[in-house]
C-alpha cells in the first residue's frame, strides 16, 4: 500500500523511494530501536512510584562501594580494608567482591561528567540495570540472529526487553552484580557461538574478554566455566568435533583463564578449585583429540592408527586419573563448595547449611513463579526446542544446552530464574519467529498463486500448482486464524509482563507502601528514619548489632559500624549474633559486651503487619546460633513443633532478648480496632508476654511506625 | 614383545615419512610449538623440584608457553592449505589474529607475572 502511496508521487520524490532490501533494514533497525527504548523505559516504574533510589539489601553495599571508588580512585578501593562492617573482625573489602559493577558505574558516571553532564553518582547506580538490560537486547538480537535468522533475533530482542525473570533483577535502583552479569554472559555465549561458527581466533578473543567482564561482575561465571566443556564434550560425543571448535574453545579457555586470574576474587581458582576442573580436563581432553586425528591424517592407515590409539588412550587416561587423585589426595584441588552441591543436589543446603538455605531466594522454585515469570514462554520454549532440533547445527545445540542446563538450575533455586531467562527467550523467539513465518508464507503463497498461474512461465506454474493441490481445505483461514491467535498471545505475553513489573518488581523494599482503609497509597518510609536517626543520634564509632539482612543498609545509610552484614562470609560470627539473639538477656548482654556493641536494632512488622520481620526470622537465628553453639537448642524454642508467640509460647521463647526487643511495651499498644492490647497483625495473636522489663539495655528509638526499633546497650554496672 | 617393538617401529617409521612432506612454514610452526611445550614442561620440572612458592610467576610462565603452543597450534589448522574447513579465511587475516591474541596473552601475562 505505501508502495502505489508513493507511486503517485511526483519523480523527484519517487527516487527516495527504498527498495525492498533496504525497507527491510529500515523496519529492523527501528523496530530495534524500539525495542532498545522499551527495554530501558519499562523498567522505570519505581523511579517514578517511588523516587531515584536504591533498592534492596545488597545494593546498598555495591553503591557505597561505588561512591568509595569514585571518591578515591581505583587504587584505594583495590587496597581498601573496611573497618565499619563484621566488627572487630573487619572486611579486606578490595580482595573480597566482584569489581565489574563498581568499575562500570564509576566509569560511566567520569564519562557523564566528561560529557559536562552534572549527574550524582546515585542516578548512575540508579540506572546501570536498566542499561545495561537495554544492551542485552541487542546482543540477544545478534545471539538470535546468529543460531537461527535474523527475525529470530528480533523476536528474542523484543521477548527479552520485557522477560519478567529477567526484570525482577533490573529495575532501575537494583544496583546489583546480576545486572549487568547477564549482559555479560549473554555476550559471552553469543561471542564464544560466534568463534565456534568461524573458527576465528580474534572472536575467540572477544569471547575471552566477555568472560573476562563475566568473571569481575558476578560469580555466576562458573556456569559458563562448566557449560562450554560440556559443550565441547556434547560436540565431541555426537560426532561434530571440528577444528574451528578446537580453535575457539582453546583460544577461550586460556585467555579467558588467565584474564579471570587478574581478578583478585577469583585467583588461582581456576587452576585449584574442583568446580573448575571441568573445562581444564575438557582442554587437555581436546589436545589429545586433536592430536590424534592429526596422527590418523598422517598415517593414513587404520591398522597402524588403531595400535597407536591404544597406546597413547592407555597413557592419556592413567596420566589424568592419576593426576586428579593426587591433586585431590594432596588438597591441591579444593572439593566443590556447599553452593555448588546445593546447586546440584537441592536437598544438601537444607541438611548442612542453614545459612543458605536461610535466603529465601535459594529455596526452590515453584511451579507459580515459572507461570509468573516465564508466562507465554514456558510453553512456547518447548516448541522452540522441537524447531532447534529440526535443524540441528553447533549453534543451535548451544543454545539447547544453555537452556536445558539453565531450566535445570532454575528449578533447583529461585534466582537462577535469570540465568535461564535469556536462554528461555531465545528459544522461545526461534518457535515464535519460526511460526510466524511458516504462517505467512502459506498465506502469500495462496493469495499470489492466481497471478503465478495466469503470468509465469510453464514450470514455476506446475510448482505453484502442486503446491495448491497439496493444500489441505481452509489452509489459508486456519493460517490466518492461527497467526491471530499468535498474535493475541503475545500481546498477553507483554500486558502480563507490563503488569508483573509495575506490581510486583518495582518495590524498593526500603521503602513500603500498602492500601490505607480508604484504598489510598500508604507509605512507611520507617527504614530509613530509623538508619537517619542512628547518623544523626549515636556517636561516630558505635557498634550496631542486628540480624546480617540490615547490615550493609546501617553502613552504607546510617555510616555506623556493623557487627555482622549480608556478606556472610564468616559463619561463626553470625551464629555469635544469633546466639546473643536467642538467649535470655544477662547471656546475651555479656555477648555483647564482648563484642563492642553499643546499640541492637530489630525489625518488627507487628504494627503494620510487615511480615519478613526479624520474629519470622528468628528461627533462622536459632538454626544458625545452634549450628555451631550446641547450647541453643531449637526445641526450646517450639511447642510441640509449632512456632508461637502467644500464651501458649516456650517460656525460653517468652524470654528471649529478641522476643523482649521486639514487643517491649507493645502490650500497652492497641493494633487493630476490636482486638485486646498487643495484638501481633503479623502472627495474628495477642503476645504472651506484656509484661517486658528490660535490665541491660534501655529503648533508644522506634520509629513511627514500630518496624525498626533500637535498644541502647546500658554500660556495665559500677562495682559496690 | 618382538611384535609390539616392531609395530612401534613401523610406526615411527611410517610417521616420520608421512611428516616429511609436510610444507615448511607448518614444521616452522610446529618447532615453534614444541619448544613452547619443552619449556613449559622444564618449568613444571623446575616447579617440582623447588617448590611453587611464587604461585603466580609460575602460573604466568607456564600459562605463558601453553598459550603460545595453542596459539601456534591454532594458527597452523588456520593457514592449513589442506584445510577444507578454512577455505574463505586468508592466511594473513590469520596470522594478523594470531598477533592481536598473543599480544593480549602477554600482556595480561605480563600484568600477572608479579
Amino acid at each position: 500500500m505505501a508502495a502505489t502511496a508513493l507511486d503517485s508521487l511526483p519523480a523527484p520524490l519517487r527516487s527516495l523511494r527504498l527498495k525492498t532490501k533496504q525497507q527491510e533494514l529500515l523496519l529492523r533497525v527501528s523496530a530495534l530501536a524500539l525495542i532498545y527504548v522499551l527495554a530501558f523505559v519499562v523498567r522505570l516504574f519505581s523511579v517514578l512510584r517511588y523516587e531515584s533510589m536504591i533498592h534492596e539489601f545488597d545494593p546498598y553495599f555495591n553503591y557505597r562501594t561505588t561512591l568509595f571508588l569514585s571518591e578515591h580512585g581505583f587504587s584505594e578501593f583495590w587496597n581498601w580494608f573496611d573497618s565499619e562492617s563484621w566488627y572487630p573482625l573487619s572486611r579486606v573489602v578490595g580482595g573480597t567482591l566482584f569489581p565489574g559493577l563498581m568499575v562500570t558505574a564509576a566509569l560511566l558516571h567520569r564519562l557523564l561528567r566528561a560529557l559536562s553532564l552534572a549527574v550524582h553518582i546515585r542516578e548512575v547506580c540508579v540506572l546501570t540495570a536498566p542499561f545495561f538490560a537495554a544492551n542485552t537486547t541487542l546482543v540477544a538480537y545478534a545471539f538470535g540472529r546468529e543460531i537461527w535468522d535474523s527475525g529470530a533475533g528480533l523476536v528474542a530482542a523484543a521477548l527479552i526487553a520485557v522477560c519478567p525473570g529477567y526484570i525482577s533483577r533490573s529495575v532501575a535502583g537494583s544496583y546489583d552484580n546480576e545486572g549487568v552479569a547477564i549482559f555479560a554472559l549473554l555476550l559471552t555465549f553469543y561471542l564464544f557461538v560466534r568463534a565456534v561458527n568461524t573458527g576465528s581466533l580474534a572472536w575467540a578473543l572477544a569471547s575471552a574478554f566477555g568472560y573476562f567482564y563475566m568473571v569481575s561482575a558476578w560469580g555466576g561465571y562458573v556456569f559458563i566455566i562448566n557449560l562450554l566443556p560440556l559443550y565441547v564434550l556434547v560436540l565431541l560425543v555426537t560426532g561434530r568435533y571440528s577444528q574451528r571448535l578446537y580453535v575457539a574453545y582453546n583460544c577461550m579457555y586460556v585467555l579467558g583463564m588467565l584474564l579471570a586470574m587478574q581478578i583478585r576474587f577469583v585467583g588461582f581458582q581456576h587452576v585449584q578449585s574442583g568446580e573448575h576442573m571441568a573445562a581444564m580436563g575438557v582442554f587437555f581432553l581436546l589436545q589429545v583429540f586433536f592430536f590424534l586425528d592429526w596422527v590418523r591424517y598422517l598415517l593414513n592407515d587404520a591398522k597402524l592408527f588403531k595400535s597407536f590409539l591404544r597406546i597413547t588412550l592407555t597413557c592419556v587416561i592413567t596420566v589424568g586419573t592419576l593426576a586428579l587423585g593426587i591433586g585431590t589426595a594432596s588438597g591441591y584441588i579444593s572439593p566443590w563448595t556447599g553452593r555448588f552441591y546445593s546447586l546440584l543436589d537441592p536437598t544438601y543446603a537444607k541438611d548442612h547449611i542453614p545459612i543458605i538455605a536461610s535466603v529465601s531466594e535459594h529455596q526452590p522454585t515453584a511451579w507459580s513463579s515459572f507461570m509468573f515469570d516465564f508466562h507465554i514462554l514456558l510453553f512456547l520454549f518447548p516448541a522452540g526446542l522441537y524447531f532447534c532440533f529440526k535443524r540441528l547445527s553447533d549453534a543451535t545445540i548451544f543454545i539447547v544446552m544453555y537452556g536445558l542446563t539453565s531450566m535445570y538450575f532454575a528449578g533447583v533455586m529461585v534466582r537462577l530464574i535469570l540465568v535461564a531467562a535469556p536462554a528461555v527467550c531465545l528459544v522461545s523467539a526461534i518457535a515464535a519467529s519460526a511460526t510466524i513465518k511458516n504462517l505467512t508464507t502459506l498465506i502469500r503463497t495462496k493469495s499470489k498463486s492466481p497471478q503465478t498461474v495466469s503470468g509465469k512461465a510453464s514450470g514455476s506454474k506446475a510448482a505453484a500448482k502442486g503446491a495448491v493441490d497439496q493444500s489441505l481445505p481452509f489452509q489459508q483461514n486456519a493460517a490466518i486464524a492461527l497467526l491471530l491467535g499468535a498474535f493475541y498471545l503475545l500481546s498477553r505475553y507483554a500486558v502480563h509482563c507490563t503488569w508483573v513489573t509495575s506490581e510486583a518488581y518495582s518495590s524498593p523494599s526500603i521503602v513500603l507502601a500498602a492500601r490505607g482503609h480508604n484504598g489510598g497509597r500508604v507509605i512507611f518510609d520507617d527504614y530509613r528514619e530509623a538508619y537517619y536517626w542512628l547518623r544523626q543520634n549515636t556517636p561516630s564509632d558505635a557498634k550496631i548489632m542486628s540480624w546480617w539482612d540490615y547490615g550493609y543498609q546501617i553502613t552504607a545509610m546510617g555510616n555506623r559500624t556493623v557487627i555482622v552484614d549480608n556478606n556472610t562470609w564468616n559463619n561463626t560470627h553470625i551464629a555469635t549474633v544469633g546466639r546473643a539473639m536467642s538467649s535470655y538477656e544477662d547471656e546475651a548482654y555479656e555477648i555483647m559486651q564482648s563484642l563492642d556493641v553499643n546499640y541492637v536494632l530489630v525489625v518488627f512488622g507487628g504494627v503494620t503487619g510487615y511480615s519478613s520481620d526479624d520474629i519470622n526470622k528468628f528461627l533462622w537465628m536459632v538454626r544458625i546460633g545452634g549450628g555451631v553453639f550446641p547450647v541453643i537448642k531449637e526445641p526450646d524454642y517450639l511447642v510441640n513443633g509449632e512456632y508461637r508467640v502467644d500464651k501458649g509460647a516456650a517460656p525460653k521463647m517468652l524470654n528471649c532478648l529478641m522476643y523482649k526487643l521486639c514487643y517491649y511495651r507493645f502490650g500497652e499498644l492497641t493494633t487493630e480496632y476490636g482486638k485486646p492490647p498487643g495484638y501481633d497483625r503479623v502472627r495474628g495473636v495477642e503476645i504472651g508476654n506484656k509484661d517486658i522489663k528490660l535490665e541491660y539495655l534501655e529503648e533508644a528509638f522506634t520509629t513511627s511506625n514500630w518496624i525498626v526499633r533500637i535498644y541502647k546497650v546500658k554500660p556495665p554496672k559500677n562495682r559496690s | 614383545m618382538p611384535r609390539a617393538t616392531s609395530d612401534a617401529k613401523l610406526l615411527i617409521q611410517s610417521l616420520g615419512k608421512a611428516y616429511a612432506a609436510t610444507p615448511t612454514n607448518l614444521k616452522i610452526i610446529d618447532l615453534y610449538a614444541v619448544f613452547a611445550v619443552a619449556t613449559a614442561l622444564i618449568q613444571v620440572v623446575y616447579m617440582g623440584i623447588v617448590g611453587s612458592f611464587p604461585f603466580n610467576s609460575f602460573l604466568s610462565g607456564v600459562l605463558s608457553c601453553i598459550g603460545t603452543a595453542v596459539l601456534a597450534v591454532c594458527l597452523r589448522i588456520q593457514v592449513n592449505k589442506d584445510n577444507k574447513e578454512f577455505k574463505d579465511l586468508p592466511p594473513e587475516r590469520a596470522f594478523a589474529d594470531f598477533v592481536l591474541c598473543n599480544l593480549v596473552l602477554h600482556l595480561v601475562i605480563m600484568n600477572f607475572l608479579g
